[in-house]
């Protein structure tokens, strides 16, 4: 990747009322870092991790923001809502657990992967919750 | 083999091609979409039944080579402008998924 003298900061807002929607941030975001000439596998894994943390704040939060923080050393994506909080982190990290609605899971989400993903595609990777006030993701992978 | 040579196989049709050039490397089934983007590999085809608009994105994000829909799956045209629009290819099968997958022989 070529080499930036600060750095760059992409904001999101995620809309919380539409899945047709859902993913526009991530992909924009890809599109950002294939042009900044980052090598496609981390590309892969930033837009993934992103992905499913935009799906949950349309699952669960009604939205958020999402900012994506690019330097030389590495790739932040901070996701932060406004929404019921995560009650049990521990629990909610465990692949298979979801308190998806069935309307989401007919669209083939809510499979108790999203938070696992975030995990498995990520360097690092933490959860602030406050049950009733909201959450915020911070993610980072290495460059 | 790229997806455009794929297209062309007997019992594939062609729903979005704007990538045909892509290599086709591996194969993932899976319809949960969350699964198949924290298992399917980079320039696979991915073979689903699952038809709504966010199957674009998955494929767009996890650098999928293309979607297969198996069991004659039909799609909406939005979802096959978002496809065009997006650069991810969308091919149909009648077949099942196992008998679709089969006849890659990667």
């Amino acid at each position: 990747m070529n080499q930036m003298a600060e750095p760059l900061v992409f904001r999101f807002e995620v809309d919380g009322d539409n899945f047709t929607s859902a993913g526009q941030a991530s992909v924009q975001v890809k599109k950002n870092l294939r042009q900044l000439g980052v090598d496609p596998e981390t590309i892969r894994r930033v837009s993934i991790a992103m992905y499913e943390g935009e799906i949950n704040m349309v699952i669960h939060a009604k939205g958020g923001t999402a900012d994506v923080i690019v330097s030389d050393e590495s790739i932040e994506i901070i996701l932060a809502d406004k929404g019921p909080g995560i009650a049990n982190i521990e629990q909610a990290m465990q692949e298979g657990f979801s308190t998806a609605p069935d309307n989401v899971r007919s669209l083939g989400f809510g499979a108790g992967m999203g938070l696992p993903n975030m995990k498995r595609y990520t360097d690092e990777m933490q959860i602030d919750s406050v049950v009733g006030e909201g959450t915020t993701i911070t993610m980072k992978v290495n460059l | 083999m790229t997806v455009n040579e794929l297209a062309a196989m007997p019992g594939f049709k062609t729903v979005a091609l704007p990538d045909g050039e892509r290599e086709i490397n591996n194969v993932y089934i899976g319809d949960l979409l969350s699964w198949v983007m924290g298992r399917a590999k980079a320039d696979g085809a991915w073979i689903t039944i699952m038809s709504n608009i966010n199957i674009v994105a998955v494929a767009s994000l996890a650098d999928v080579a293309c979607i297969i829909l198996a069991e004659g799956v039909t799609l909406d045209s939005t979802v096959t402008e978002t496809a065009n629009a997006k650069g991810v290819n969308i091919l149909t099968s009648d077949l099942p998924a196992y008998e679709t997958a089969m006849l890659l022989k990667i």
